[in-house]
């Protein structure tokens, strides 16, 4: 990664009863998601980097341009950075139909398009919305239309802070597919602030965990996932993200086997083609260990690991594994007494069994 | 019916509430998109100054505003120095009180309505490239449309409706400064009830209408 190509940040905002301050590097490309608790300072990080929050005092470098740099007295205001930004609740303008809430960052911006208008209508699904009032589209819709409306300004960043937290299950799963489609076809850096480790599992490629205005990690998503030495507030959801391919199907038991670096598991017959890549998760609790390979057993899903790494649970009963199975790290949740009775100790070889996996699209 | 000289005061009336609306609506829209906007600790101080016309007898503004216009008083030598004259008296001098007197009445329905739309729109609008004045006239005005309508027809109406600074600062000089409801005082006055009655009554048509057409105007959200 050239310097050209990535994005240093380093910012700091003092609120009574709040401090932010960060530096971070982060990558040019790819969704980076912000995660933390309410009140970890993800939101704003993000109106930092959007120049939304004037007070911030530090450095923003975004691929080679500077955007904000408070010791020589640069700050570049929002209407002047090439970014799009999708809020948490609807912004959409009320006074203004769909079609010219589209039209509105778009005539406002003079260098060549590079996502075209079609494009962004065609990339969200919203085609047969155009002539509706906000007020008339539901929540999903909404946010689809100022997804779509911060793409037709063409940005070179995309910021978007929990766009789908006042969303209902329901929605959500109708705009996930959407998100994906932007992750794979758009070739800006996207920062995705949420709270939800299943979406972020399913769309970033790197994460910044936050906690009280600082970063407690950072870097790819399978690695920071499965890092052990995380506070608690992160390991009671604790679990690994795996990339897999569609291996075969097996029709006579209604089972697809998906095969991962070092391993496969079977899982209940998928849709997807073979071939097709698909990514899954693996919550720490549903990951036990035998010390050999478990017969008469009904779970399924057995993997040769070698321990790397033993650290606390968020409680004092139970302790987190790390194991090697083969190049994919996997966590398991496991009480200390078993710990102790079965000696888990690091480099030790170990059978995990996965009792679940959840597919994440 | 109606003489010559009550048809003027009609007239002065009309022109007088268009000219300080008007004026209220261009000077009165940043004194409310600061009142709405600032942390400053000068925001009470301002508030009070404009609000004050709603509990201050309009004889004691008029005086007030008689003193400083006059030819001694700082506004007075000003408006002289500038070679505009002395104002009390004149038809200008009645717009300069009503400016004052109906502030309240068209600051704060603005202050209210920049207040409801927040700081979001304006952050939406600079992610989407609008510059702060670009964003004021694409979002926040087309937002603020009903408490500008809410405005305008209040500052309109009490300024239609003010008597005691009138008398103070502008006299009853018909055709220059007789304004609607000193002309029904000077008919009282005189004991001529009938056409006191026909202004009383018009003013009282005009009034109600106003407040029927502001009160059965539709929610604020009309473009739903």
């Amino acid at each position: 990664m050239t310097p050209d190509e990535a994005i240093h940040a380093r910012f700091q905002v003092i609120w009574p009863g709040f401090t932010l301050e960060l530096d971070l590097k982060l990558p040019g490309r790819g969704v980076t998601a912000l995660f933390g608790h309410s009140g970890s300072g993800k939101t704003t990080l993000l109106r930092c980097l959007a120049g939304l929050e004037r007070q911030s005092t530090g450095l923003l470098n975004f691929k080679g341009d500077i955007w904000q740099d408070s010791a020589r007295g640069i700050y570049r205001p929002t209407h002047q950075r090439s970014l799009g930004y999708v809020f948490q609740e609807a912004s959409l303008f009320p006074h203004l139909s769909v079609w010219k809430n589209l039209n509105y960052g778009r005539k406002r911006v003079h260098n060549k398009h590079k996502v075209s208008l079609d494009q962004a209508v065609a990339l969200l699904g919203i085609g047969h919305l155009l002539d509706r009032m906000p007020g008339r589209l539901s929540g999903g819709e909404r946010q689809r239309v100022a997804i779509a409306r911060a793409l037709a300004t063409s940005p070179e960043l995309l910021l978007m802070d929990e766009p789908l937290a006042a969303l209902d299950l329901k929605r959500k799963n109708e705009i996930l597919p959407y998100l994906e489609r932007l992750h794979d076809e758009l070739e800006i850096p996207v920062f995705y602030v949420s709270h939800a480790p299943d979406e972020i599992a399913r769309l970033a490629d790197h994460v910044v965990l936050l906690s009280e205005g600082r970063v407690v990690a950072a870097g790819g998503l399978r690695e920071t996932l499965a890092r052990l030495d995380l506070p608690t507030a992160f390991t009671e959801d604790a679990g690994v993200v795996v990339e897999a391919v569609v291996a075969d199907h097996d029709e006579t038991y209604h089972l697809t086997r998906l095969d991962f670096t070092g391993g496969s598991v079977v899982v209940a017959r998928r849709p997807e083609a073979l071939g097709r890549r698909l990514r899954f998760r693996v919550h720490a609790r549903d990951v036990s260990l035998t010390l050999t390979r478990a017969e008469g057993t009904s779970i399924a899903n057995l993997l040769p690991a070698t321990v790397t790494e033993v650290a606390d649970a968020d409680t004092p009963a139970h302790a987190l594994v790390q194991l090697d199975a083969g190049g994919t790290p996997l966590i398991a949740r496991i009480t200390r007494r078993s710990l102790v009775h079965l000696d888990i100790t690091p480099n030790k070889p170990v059978w995990a069994q996965i009792k679940a996996v959840a597919l994440l699209g | 019916m109606l003489s010559d000289v009550d048809f003027a005061a009609v007239w002065l009336t009309l022109k007088l509430a268009t000219t300080t609306t008007v004026i209220l609506l261009i000077a009165g829209t940043p004194i409310a998109w600061w009142l709405a906007r600032t942390r400053s600790k000068w925001k009470g101080v301002i508030g009070a100054v404009v609000a004050l016309p709603l509990v201050l007898p309009p004889t004691v503004l008029g005086f007030y505003l008689l003193i400083a216009l006059g030819p001694h008083g700082l506004a007075g030598q000003l408006t002289q120095l500038l070679g505009w004259g002395v104002l009390p008296f004149t038809f200008a001098g009645l717009v300069v009180a009503s400016v004052f007197y109906s502030m309240p009445f068209v600051v704060q329905p603005l202050q209210q309505a920049f207040e409801v739309i927040g700081t979001r729109p304006l952050e939406v609008a600079a992610t989407l490239r609008a510059s702060p004045w670009d964003a004021f006239f694409s979002v926040v005005l087309p937002l603020a449309k009903p408490g500008f309508i809410t405005a305008s027809i209040l500052g309109f109406a009490h300024t239609v409706g003010e008597f005691g600074v009138v008398l103070m600062i502008g006299g009853n000089i018909p055709e220059k400064t007789q304004v609607v409801s000193v002309q029904i005082y000077n008919h009282v006055e005189a004991l001529e009830y009938a056409e006191a009655h026909v202004l009383a009554g018009g003013m009282l048509l005009f009034s109600f209408l106003v407040l029927l057409a502001l009160y059965s105007r539709k929610g604020t959200n009309a473009w739903k």
